[in-house]
């Protein structure tokens, strides 16, 4: 079966990494309570594009990122990356693997690991590195994304803006085609976020891989995107895609932009909507 | 080491000190009352005088027969607490990782982990062949349902999300276990063995007082507890606050052993 060509145009160098999400659908407890959490969802995403979630909370978003990632199955529909099947009517359930990695809302390193040995993780496991090649590069990245001088802590020894940083080069040693953030910067204090965002596009221009973001907060979500897809309420499917036409590299300047600011307003008006319904049906924070 | 000599005259050293101190004047001018004042101080004017323990501690210093019993108490509480450790830590595990046997054991372990390691003792000296099995055998139940517990209690507790993580990076089955169980129950692991360390040396006390010792060696040979229920018999009080006195240390030192091996298992755990 061929995938759908994305419609979005590709706008990196890279050429892998488009995601076609195509009429999925997610049930939770179909015999019982049948939670329906995603409604036949449909979504193009280019290789080595940002796509910002945005959407109000606890409407299936992360559950979207589960069904890509591997975590979760779906009950149909189908999902690819660069044309290939990743899960879909005979294999509800997509293989977790190196190609998307998911960086998580509490961050998942492996506190009893160093972050060196964290970032050499995926490779040294896998046998692609012998140990010492793979700490040589996992220094290097390290080095290249502000790390240097951490190597030797622990996940708990250094601040949560470094542990995230940390947690997207362990992703990115894997060489992965997408990151699947889910809400990774929600933590972290207005301050720290700031810089933690200049940080992941500094990162996302050496590698441009794609980059699947959920996010709550509005100003994230246009300063780093491409694109943003606003989601409805539960069940989650997209409401309305902005194109957000700054263009790239940006830095914290745009914040200040009259562009930005009628994005901003386009946007909270398609959220605020969304939220409200969310609100009224007694959907729980989280 | 400067700090740690530092340390030593921290306000918290300082403390301690004060404390055992005052305990042990109380404690002295309380059990020689009727000497000095002429009305014993009730209770307490039972009890012989830390100077008097101490007089008669000094003697047993250079008796072998005490040293023994010292030998055998340690000799047996490693026994039982090893065992524990080499069968609990697997067998938790185990329970941990596989559903079916975590189905087919864990309602014998929750039916046997309610009875109290004594109440074991009878059956245990009809049961194995030599005294000296029967008691290292309760010492060993004192440990090992907690140990397996807390591995059990602290591998099923590990985050879902380090899971997904190792997988999405390709681990196997078996690197799974080996890179992310094991490293995330080892806190459980040393926390068990601690605790369960505490219980041996309750259990082993009482088990050498019920079963007589082994007292294969006579005289004092029968083990710190065997040797505090001797001196009760015979009368020697002074002697029954050196034993008591004794397992505290001996209690003391191996906690501290243990904890800084867990310190030195669990480095990520240090700067907390």
């Amino acid at each position: 079966m061929l995938a759908p060509t994305p419609t979005a145009s590709a706008r990196g160098a890279r050429t892998q990494g488009a995601i076609c999400i195509k009429d999925v659908v997610k049930v939770y407890d179909p015999d019982r309570a049948a939670i329906m959490a995603v409604d036949h969802c449909t979504l193009d995403i280019a290789a080595g594009e940002i796509c910002m979630i945005v959407g109000p909370s606890g409407c299936g978003k992360t559950t979207l990122l589960n069904a890509i990632a591997g975590f979760h199955s779906i009950t149909s529909g189908e999902i690819y990356l660069d044309g290939e099947l990743l899960c879909g009517p005979d294999k509800p359930m997509a293989n977790p693997g190196p190609d998307r990695i998911v960086v998580f809302q509490n961050g998942a390193l492996f506190p009893w690991k160093t972050n060196l040995e964290n970032v050499a993780f995926g490779v040294v496991m896998q046998g692609k590195m012998r140990k010492k090649e793979a700490y040589e590069k996992a220094r290097a990245m390290m080095a290249d994304a502000g790390l240097s001088g951490t190597e030797h802590n622990y996940p708990g020894e250094v601040s949560s803006g470094l542990r995230r940083r940390v947690e997207i080069v362990r992703a990115l040693m894997n060489d992965p085609k997408v990151l699947l953030f889910d809400e990774p910067y929600r933590a972290l204090d207005s301050l720290t976020k700031s810089v933690m965002h200049e940080a992941l596009l500094e990162i996302y221009y050496k590698n441009n891989v794609t980059i699947f973001f959920i996010t709550h907060d509005l100003e994230e979500a246009i300063f780093l995107g491409h694109r943003l897809v606003i989601m409805t309420s539960r069940p989650c499917r997209p409401k309305q895609i902005l194109d957000v036409d700054i263009p790239h590299p940006r830095d914290y300047s745009v914040l200040t932009t009259p562009r930005f600011r009628e994005l901003m307003d386009q946007t909270i008006e398609a959220v605020h909507e969304e939220a409200r319904k969310s609100f009224e049906a007694g959907e729980r924070e989280g | 080491m400067s700090s740690s000599r530092r340390s030593f005259f921290h306000r918290s050293t300082l403390r301690a000190f004060v404390s055992i101190l005052v305990f042990v004047a109380l404690w002295e001018v309380g059990a020689r009352s009727k000497q000095w004042f002429g009305i014993a101080v009730p209770w307490v004017g039972n009890i012989p005088a830390p100077t008097a323990v101490l007089h008669v501690w000094m003697g047993l210093v250079r008796d072998p027969g005490y040293w023994q019993s010292w030998y055998l108490s340690l000799l047996r509480v490693l026994a039982g607490f090893l065992t524990a450790m080499v069968i609990g830590i697997p067998l938790g595990l185990l329970m941990a990782v596989s559903r079916n046997f975590n189905d087919t054991f864990f309602p014998t372990f929750e039916m046997l982990r309610p009875i109290p390691p004594l109440a074991w003792v009878p059956a245990s000296i009809i049961f194995w062949p030599t005294q000296e099995l029967s008691i290292t055998f309760v010492t060993f139940l004192g440990a090992f349902f907690t140990v397996v517990i807390n591995v059990l209690g602290g591998a099923e507790s590990i985050d879902v999300r380090y899971f997904q993580a190792a997988q999405a990076m390709g681990a196997s089955k078996w690197d799974t276990f080996r890179r992310i169980v094991l490293p995330a129950t080892v806190p459980s692991i040393v926390v068990g063995s601690s605790v369960g360390m505490g219980i041996t040396w309750n259990v082993v006390v009482a088990a050498e007082m019920i079963s007589g010792g082994g007292s294969q060696a006579g005289g004092n040979g029968g083990g710190l507890g065997y040797f505090i229920w001797n001196s009760y018999v015979g009368g020697a009080y002074e002697q029954i606050v050196v034993g008591m006195i004794s397992i505290g240390i001996a209690g003391y030192i191996c906690s501290e052993l243990l904890r800084m091996l867990g310190g030195y298992l669990t480095p990520w755990l240090r700067t907390r």
